[in-house]
C-alpha cells in the first residue's frame, strides 16, 4: 500500500484537482465536515501517526492542546514545508507530486483545531512545489473546497503560499512562526507552546507536509486500517524512506513503517555501488546519530532507531562509505549548522563554528592532540536542554557518534598530519 | 514563600520569581548576561546554567537556566555542581573565542560585567587557536560609541533599545556567529533612551562618546549621588569627576522614581559645567580688581545697603538657595523669577495636588495604571522619563492577563511580547499636536488647548454629573468623551495626565476634574501634572510674588538693588521688559553657573555651583523631596549660592542667617519655619553620620594617582578638601560598604565591578534599595475631602481670521537651558521655526520654510514656518527656549502681518 505517494505519476508532474477527484481526492474532507472537530482529532490520534518532521509527536495529541472553549477565537494551522535537512528530500516528492493531498489534509487539520487561515511555509528553492501549490490552492478555492462556507458546512478557510528565504533554521516551528511574522527566525520559548501562542499569539498548528498527507487517508480509511499500514502498531501509517549516498540506487519510496535498515538499502537503494563498502548511516538526516553495520537489522520505526541510540528523524538515511573520509562527512555537516545556527544562544552560535574549524583543520592535517577533547567538550555541551533548541544537539549526534564509531579515523588525521582519504579543505 | 534547596542548603525565597532573581537576592553570585532585572528573560546567553534534582534521591539531575525556571516549593537546585560550574565557564570561553581581549584601551574596562563575570565563572585559558571575527563599526551620532568586536551576542542592547524603549532603528542583523547589532546605515540613534545601552551592554559596545572626550576609569573618578536637573521628574544620577571636570553622568537606582533608566538629556546634558561659558570669577562692573570673596561680599553688601532690595529665586536653584534669598531679601520682597503664565499654571498644580483628593504616581503606580488619559502634554519633551514608564505601562494589563491564562510568567520576556503582539491597555492622548507618546496611544486626537479642556471636563462630566455638562460638544468628541469616560471607570487604576504643556490652566483643571470624579467613585486613581524645572515644584511651596510684580517694584522705584538667583530673566520675560527693568535697577546682583543675557547686564556676578559643585535639594514634580551632592570642590570662588547668600546677610549686617553655616543648618531650619517642607530632615544621613566612625568616601578603593596627579604643579600632595555638608568624603578614606541608599555615591561590590552591581545594593534584585528608595513624598491629598470641581465651561476654540493663537512646544534636546551647552544636545535641537497646519499656511501662501511676521503684545517677530496636516486649523507652536527664538509669554494670539504676494 501506498497511499501517499500511489497515485503520484511517472514524471512527477502535478495531479490536477480533476485528476486528484477521480482517485477520491476530498472525499475525505466531505467526510470530515461530517465529523465533529473532536471526532477527527480522536481518530487521528488513534491512528497513532507521529508527526514526520522528526520529532515523532503525536499528531492527533498535538491537536487536541489547541483550546477549543472560545470558538470565535482566531487559530491558524501550518505546514512546515521548510524541508532543508541536508539529505532529506521527501517531501518536495509529495510538494511536487500531489499538492491536493496536502492541502486536503490541512483542511481536514483546519476543520479539527477550527482554524480560520493557513499557510504553507514553502522552502524557497522549491520552485517547482510552489508553482504546483499556487495552482493547486487556486483550483481548491474555485471549486469550494477553500474559503469561506466550504462545501455548504459552514467551515472556512483562508489558505496562503509563504515562501521562505532559505534559512535552515525555520524549520523548528517556533523560528518558523516568527519568521511568518516578519521577524527574525529564531526560536521561541516553551511554554507556551504554539498549540495556546502559536503565530501572532494565537493558537496555531503546526505540521510536517508528509503528516498532513496523511490525514485524508486516516479519515477516509479509518484509524485502524492506518495503524495496520505499519510494521510495528505504535507508530502508525507507511513512512517515505529515502537513501542517500554511494548506493545503486538512491532516492525515496513509501513503505511501510518499521522495514530494517537493510532491506532499506539493500532491496530499495540496491545495495552499495561496486568498490564501496558500507561503513555506516544517519538513518534519519543530518542531525542524527551514525548507526553501522551491526545496527543493519533494526527497524525503521521511532521506537527502535530510538533503542540502537539513533533516532528516526525523517527518515531519510545518508550512508557514509568506506572510500569517503567521516571526518570531512562530518565536517560537512558541522559547516552547515553552524552556517545555520540563528545566533541567539551562545552554545550553538560560538560552539558550532569551533568544531567546524577543528573539524576543518583535521581534514588539512592541522590536527592537535587536544582536538578530540575539544570535539567531545562540544559534543556534551551542546546537548539537549543546554541550548535554546534542537538545532546544535542534532548537530552533534553525527560528530559523537563519528567520534564513538570513526575515532580510530580521527586520530589519524591527527598522526598522520593529514586526511588518511587524501582531502583538503579551503 | 517558598523553600529553595540550594546545594542542600534550604532558604526561603518568593514564588512567582525566577531561580536567577532567586539566587542573586540570597546574596549568591550566579553570573548572567541576557538577563536583566528590568527587561525579565529571554533564555539566550545560557549563562546562569545551574543543576536542577527531581529529589533528595536525584544524583544526577539536568542542568537548567535559572533565569527561565520559576522558583518551586522544595525545589532543589545547586550552584556548586561540576558540570554547572564547568557549563557556566564553557559559557564564557564561547563568548571569550571572538571578543577581543582589548581591555587596556577599552571604556568598559575596571566596570565591566563581562570582566566580572569572566572572573566569577573561572575561565581563563584560551583554547580557542582560530581567526577571530571581526565587524565593521558604525558612526551612531554624539552619544554612543560603537564597537561590535566587543559584542557577545545578549541581545539585551535590541531588548532595551526596541522592546523597551520603543526605538526603531537599532536592530539586530544576519545570523550564526556573525550577528550584527547596529543600524541599517550610519547615523545618530533617534530614541531618547539610548543613551542607557552605554548600562544595558554588559561589555563596551556601546560606550558614552561623551565620557570618551575625557576619559577616566570608573575607579580614577570622584562620584557622588546626584539628582537630574534637567527636567521635574527628578531621576537620580551619579555625577563623576576628575581633575575639576565633570566627566560622566549615569544612572543611580531609585525605584520609586527613575528605575534604572534615565533619558538622554539627563545623562548627556551634564557638559556645560565644564563649559568656557561658564561663571569661574567674581565679576563687578568697572571694579576688575575685586576678585576674592571677601572684597567682593564687601563691596555687594555696601550696595544692598544703599536702599531697599528684591530678589528674585529659581525653579533651578536648590531649595535652599531660594530660601537663603527669601530670607535676605525678605519674604515681601521674594519674586519666583519664571514667567508670569508659568508661575500660575504650577501654582495651580501646586493647590491640585495639596487641596485636591488624588495623589501624584510614583513609578511603579504609573508602570501599573490599567488606563490611561493625557490631556494636552506633550510627554517626551516635557517629562521624558514619564514616556519609558507608559511604554511599560501599556504592555502590563494585556501582559498579566495573558500570563495568567498561558500559566506563563511575566519575567518569560519574549514568550509574553510575542503573546501581547500589538494589544495595550488603553492610553488616549488629546493633544495640541502629534506627539511620541501618540505611538502608545489607542487613541489620539489634536485639539487646541481650549477644545483639550472641554472635552476634558465633559469626561470628567461622564463619570461624574455633578461636574457640569460641557456644551455644543461635536458628536466626533461626545462619542469619544463618553467612551473614554466608560473606559476609566472600567479600569482599577487609571491614570490622569496633565501638566504645563499646553500652557493652559483650564487643560489642568480639566485633568484635575477627571481624576476626582473617578476617586469620587472609588476608583485607585492617579494624577500626575507635569512642571517646568527640578525645583519648579520647590519653589512653588516656598512662595513667593510673580515676576511682574517685581517689574512693577523696580518700574515704580521701590527696589534699588536686584538680587538674581540663579536666573536669567530674558528666559522669563519678554526683552523690552527685562531691559527696562535691569536698567532702571540700580545695581544688579547675580549669582549663576554660566554666562547668559541676564549675566551681561548684571553689575555684580557671582560664581554659583552647579549641580556638581553644591549640595542642595529639589522638589520633583511627584512633590519628592531629594537631595543632591557636590561631587568636587572647584578652584576659585565658586561655591553653592545658598552659602554666598548666607555670608552675604552676614556681611550686610543682616542676622536672619547667622546660625545657618552648613547645609544641615539649612535644611532644618527649613523643616522647622516652613511646615510644607516638613521632613526634609529626615531624607538623608546629616553630615556627622558616620559608619564605624568613618564617612562614606566618594571616591573608590582603587583611585590612583592621588599623590601624583597634581605633581607638576606642586610636588608634594595637597590636602584633600574635607566635606562639612555630608557624611562623604572627597577622598579614598572612607567606608566602602554599601551606605544608606540617599548616599549611595556609586554602586561597587566585590567581584561586581560594574552597574550590575546595584543587584547587591536592593533588598531583592529589581526591588527597592536597601533602606527603602531615596527622597520623601511631601505632598499627599488628605482622605476625608470631597473636591470641589473646577467645572468650567470654555467655549470651543474660535478660530480669528489674520490671527494665530500659539502655544508654547518644548524638545528634550534643546529647550533647557544648561544642557544645550552639550554640543550632542544641541546638535539635536529641533529648527527655530513656528509649526502651524498646512490648511492655514496655504491659506495664507506661505510654504515651508517661509517667514511668517507677527505682532505679539506689541512687539513684532519674523519667525520661518513649517507645516503639518495634523495641527488643529488656527493654532501654531513655538518651540520656546531655543537659541535664536525670543521669548514670549505663550500661549496667546499673534496677530499675523498681510503677507506681501509678489
Amino acid at each position: 500500500m501506498k497511499p501517499l505517494t500511489g497515485h503520484i505519476k511517472a514524471d512527477g508532474t502535478p495531479l490536477t484537482l480533476a485528476e486528484y477527484e477521480q482517485l477520491g481526492g476530498y472525499q475525505a474532507l466531505r467526510k470530515a465536515l461530517r465529523m465533529s472537530p473532536q471526532e477527527v482529532t480522536t481518530e487521528v490520534k488513534n491512528s497513532n501517526l507521529k508527526g514526520r518532521g522528526g520529532a515523532g509527536f503525536n499528531t492527533g495529541m498535538k491537536w487536541s492542546f489547541v483550546p477549543m472553549d472560545d470558538p470565535s477565537a482566531e487559530k491558524y494551522l501550518i505546514c512546515n514545508a521548510d524541508e532543508m535537512e541536508p539529505g532529506t528530500f521527501k517531501d518536495r516528492w509529495l510538494l511536487e507530486g500531489n499538492p491536493h493531498q496536502l492541502l486536503e489534509g490541512m483542511l481536514i487539520a483546519a476543520y479539527a483545531i477550527q482554524a480560520s487561515e493557513g499557510y504553507v511555509f514553502l522552502r524557497y528553492a522549491y520552485k517547482t512545489a510552489a508553482k504546483g501549490i499556487r495552482v493547486a490552492l487556486a483550483e481548491a478555492e474555485r471549486a469550494g473546497y477553500l474559503g469561506s462556507n466550504i462545501l455548504g458546512s459552514g467551515f472556512s478557510l483562508r489558505m496562503h503560499l509563504h515562501t521562505g528565504v532559505g534559512r535552515y533554521m525555520c524549520g523548528e516551528e517556533t523560528a518558523l512562526l516568527n519568521s511568518l511574522e516578519g521577524k527574525r527566525a529564531t526560536p521561541r520559548a516553551k511554554p507556551p507552546f504554539p498549540q495556546v501562542s502559536g503565530l501572532f499569539g494565537k493558537p496555531t498548528i503546526v505540521n510536517n507536509v508528509e503528516t498532513f498527507s496523511c490525514v485524508p487517508h486516516i479519515i477516509s480509511n479509518g484509524a485502524a486500517w492506518f495503524q495496520s499500514l505499519s510494521k510495528n502498531p505504535q507508530d502508525g501509517g507507511t513512512k517515505i524512506y529515502g537513501v542517500s549516498g554511494k548506493v545503486n540506487r538512491p532516492g525515496a519510496w513509501e513503505l511501510p513503517m518499521g522495514i530494517t535498515l537493510r532491506e532499506l538499502i539493500e532491496e530499495h537503494a540496491g545495495g552499495m555501488r561496486s568498490g564501496y563498502r558500507f561503513r555506516g548511516a544517519l538513518p534519519g538526516g543530518a542531525s542524527t546519530d551514525f548507526l553501522v553495520e551491526e545496527h543493519l537489522d533494526v527497524p525503521m520505526d521511532y521506537g527502535s532507531v530510538a533503542a540502537a541510540g539513533s533516532r528516526l528523524g525523517t527518515g531519510t538515511v545518508v550512508v557514509l562509505d568506506d572510500r569517503t573520509c567521516p571526518v570531512g562527512f562530518v565536517h560537512n555537516l558541522e559547516h552547515f549548522f553552524a552556517q545555520e545556527s540563528c545566533g541567539w544562544c551562545t552554545p550553538c552560535r560560538e560552539g558550532l563554528p569551533w568544531t567546524e574549524k577543528i573539524l576543518r583543520a583535521l581534514e588539512n592535517g592541522e590536527g592537535r592532540e587536544n582536538d578530540l577533547d575539544l570535539l567531545a567538550m562540544h559534543a556534551q555541551a551542546l546537548g539537549p536542554g543546554k541550548t535554546f533548541c534542537a538545532l546544535a544537539p542534532g548537530a552533534m549526534e553525527p560528530l559523537q557518534s563519528a567520534l564513538n564509531y570513526f575515532r580510530k579515523d580521527f586520530e589519524q588525521h591527527i598522526h598522520e598530519k593529514k586526511c588518511p582519504y587524501g582531502h583538503t579543505l579551503h | 514563600m517558598a523553600t529553595l534547596f540550594i546545594d542542600n542548603a534550604p532558604y526561603q525565597v518568593k514564588e512567582g520569581k525566577n531561580l536567577l532573581e532567586a539566587c542573586l537576592s540570597l546574596g549568591f553570585d550566579l553570573p548572567y548576561f541576557c538577563w536583566h532585572p528590568a527587561m525579565g528573560s529571554v533564555g539566550a546567553c545560557r549563562q546562569c546554567a545551574v543543576k536542577s534534582f527531581r529529589d533528595e534521591e536525584d544524583t544526577r539531575g539536568k542542568l537548567v537556566m535559572s533565569c527561565m525556571e520559576p522558583v518551586r516549593d522544595q525545589a532543589r537546585i545547586s550552584i556548586q555542581d561540576a558540570e554547572a560550574v564547568g557549563f557556566r565557564a564553557g559559557i564564557i570561553e564561547w563568548l571569550m573565542t571572538n571578543h577581543p581581549h582589548d581591555c587596556a584601551v577599552c571604556d568598559e574596562g575596571g566596570s565591566c560585567h563581562l570582566q566580572d563575570m569572566t572572573v566569577m565563572t573561572g575561565h581563563n585559558y584560551r583554547r580557542f587557536r582560530f581567526n577571530k571575527r571581526t565587524y565593521r563599526n558604525q558612526d551612531l551620532g554624539p552619544f554612543l560609541n560603537h564597537e561590535m568586536n566587543r559584542c557577545i551576542h545578549c541581545y539585551r542592547c535590541v531588548r532595551f533599545y526596541k522592546d523597551y524603549a520603543g526605538g526603531k532603528d537599532l536592530d539586530a542583523m544576519g545570523a550564526h556567529n556573525h550577528v550584527y547589532f547596529g543600524r541599517s546605515e550610519d547615523g545618530v540613534l533617534e530614541n531618547e533612551f539610548s543613551g542607557n545601552l552605554a548600562e544595558v551592554c554588559p561589555t563596551g559596545v556601546f560606550t558614552d562618546k561623551s565620557l570618551k572626550q575625557h576619559y577616566t576609569r570608573k575607579w580614577d573618578m570622584t562620584h557622588a549621588p546626584s539628582l537630574c536637573q534637567g527636567c521635574a521628574m527628578g531621576c537620580n544620577i551619579i555625577a563623576s569627576e576628575r581633575y575639576g571636570e565633570l566627566r560622566q553622568i549615569s544612572s543611580r537606582f531609585n525605584g520609586e522614581v527613575n528605575g534604572y533608566f534615565i533619558c538622554d538629556r539627563g545623562r548627556f546634558g551634564y557638559e556645560f559645567v565644564n563649559s568656557e561659558d561658564r561663571i569661574r570669577e567674581i565679576g563687578v562692573k568697572g571694579k576688575p580688581e575685586i576678585k576674592d570673596r571677601d572684597s567682593l561680599l564687601r563691596t555687594a553688601a555696601a550696595r544692598i545697603r544703599e536702599g531697599s532690595v528684591l530678589g528674585i529665586g529659581s525653579p533651578r536653584a536648590s531649595l535652599e538657595s531660594n530660601f537663603a534669598l527669601r530670607k535676605l531679601v525678605g519674604e515681601d520682597n521674594f519674586y519666583h523669577g519664571v514667567a508670569d503664565t508659568e508661575f500660575d499654571l504650577v501654582n495651580l498644580t501646586l493647590r491640585i495636588l495639596k487641596e485636591g483628593t488624588v495623589r501624584t504616581p510614583t513609578l511603579p503606580e504609573i508602570e501599573s495604571a490599567d488606563a490611561i488619559l493625557i490631556l494636552g502634554e506633550d510627554l517626551i519633551n516635557t517629562a521624558p522619563r514619564m514616556v519609558l514608564a507608559l511604554r511599560q505601562a501599556v504592555r502590563r494589563g494585556p501582559g498579566e492577563a495573558l500570563s495568567a491564562r498561558m500559566n506563563v510568567p511575566l519575567w518569560q520576556d519574549a514568550a509574553i511580547r510575542q503573546a501581547i503582539q500589538q494589544d495595550k491597555a488603553p492610553l488616549f492622548s488629546i493633544t495640541p499636536y502629534p506627539v511620541r507618546q501618540d505611538e502608545l496611544a489607542t487613541k489620539s486626537l489634536y485639539e487646541s488647548p481650549d477644545d483639550i479642556s472641554r472635552i476634558g471636563f465633559a469626561i470628567a462630566h461622564a463619570i461624574d454629573p455633578d461636574v457640569t455638562e460641557i456644551k455644543r460638544l461635536s458628536d466626533e468628541e461626545r462619542m469619544w468623551t463618553a467612551h473614554m469616560a466608560a473606559v476609566l471607570l472600567r479600569a482599577e487604576r487609571p491614570l490622569i495626565i496633565s501638566g504645563y504643556g499646553a500652557g493652559s490652566e483650564a487643560v489642568i483643571k480639566s485633568a484635575a476634574d477627571v481624576a476626582w470624579a473617578l476617586k469620587k467613585s472609588g476608583k485607585d486613581v492617579r494624577l500626575s501634572l507635569t512642571v517646568p524645572e527640578c525645583n519648579s515644584m520647590g519653589l512653588a511651596m516656598m512662595g513667593g510674588h510673580r515676576l511682574e510684580s517685581a517689574l512693577d517694584a523696580v518700574a515704580h522705584g521701590h527696589a534699588d538693588t536686584v538680587i538674581i538667583l540663579e536666573n536669567d530673566l530674558y528666559r522669563r520675560a519678554e526683552k523690552t521688559l527685562v531691559d527696562e527693568f535691569l536698567q532702571k535697577s540700580r545695581h544688579v546682583i547675580l549669582l549663576d553657573q554660566v554666562y547668559h543675557q541676564t549675566a551681561e547686564e548684571a553689575d555684580v556676578i557671582i560664581p554659583a555651583g552647579t549641580f556638581a559643585e553644591a549640595d542642595g535639594t529639589l522638589i520633583s514634580g511627584e512633590g519628592r523631596a531629594q537631595r543632591f551632592y557636590q561631587v568636587f570642590v572647584p578652584d576659585g570662588p565658586v561655591q553653592e549660592s545658598w552659602r554666598w547668600l548666607q555670608q552675604l546677610a552676614e556681611a550686610c549686617g543682616n542676622r536672619t542667617l547667622s546660625h545657618l553655616r552648613i547645609l544641615d543648618d539649612f535644611v532644618l531650619e527649613i523643616a522647622k519655619t516652613c511646615p510644607q517642607f516638613e521632613g526634609i530632615e529626615h531624607i538623608a544621613p546629616p553630615s556627622d553620620f558616620r559608619i564605624g566612625a568613618q564617612k562614606i568616601a566618594r571616591q573608590p578603593h582603587r583611585y590612583s594617582g592621588r599623590t601624583a596627579k597634581e605633581a607638576h604643579i606642586q610636588v608634594s600632595e595637597r590636602k584633600p578638601p574635607s566635606d562639612e555638608d555630608s557624611p562623604l568624603s572627597f577622598t579614598m578614606e572612607g567606608y566602602h560598604g554599601i551606605p544608606p541608599s540617599a548616599v549611595v555615591p556609586f554602586f561597587w561590590a566585590p567581584g561586581w565591578n560594574s552597574i550590575q552591581s546595584i543587584n547587591k545594593y536592593q533588598i531583592e534584585v529589581g526591588g527597592p534599595l536597601h533602606d527603602g528608595d531615596p527622597g520623601r513624598r511631601l505632598i499627599e491629598p488628605g482622605d476625608a475631602h470631597t473636591p470641589v470641581f473646577f467645572a468650567e465651561q470654555a467655549a470651543p476654540f474660535p478660530i480669528r481670521p489674520d490671527c494665530l493663537y500659539l502655544i508654547p512646544q518644548y524638545a528634550i534636546f534643546g529647550t533647557e537651558e544648561f544642557s544645550v551647552h552639550s554640543p550632542g544636545i544641541a546638535s539635536r535641537s529641533p529648527a527655530a521655526a513656528i509649526t502651524v497646519a498646512r490648511a492655514d499656511a496655504d491659506s495664507w501662501g506661505l510654504r515651508d520654510g517661509d517667514l511668517l511676521e507677527f505682532q505679539f503684545n506689541g512687539q513684532e517677530y519674523k519667525l520661518a514656518i513649517q507645516t503639518n496636516q495634523q495641527y488643529p486649523r488656527g493654532m501654531g507652536t513655538l518651540p520656546i527656549g531655543l537659541k535664536g527664538v525670543p521669548f514670549m509669554d505663550l500661549p496667546g494670539w499673534i496677530r499675523l502681518k498681510p503677507v506681501e504676494r509678489s
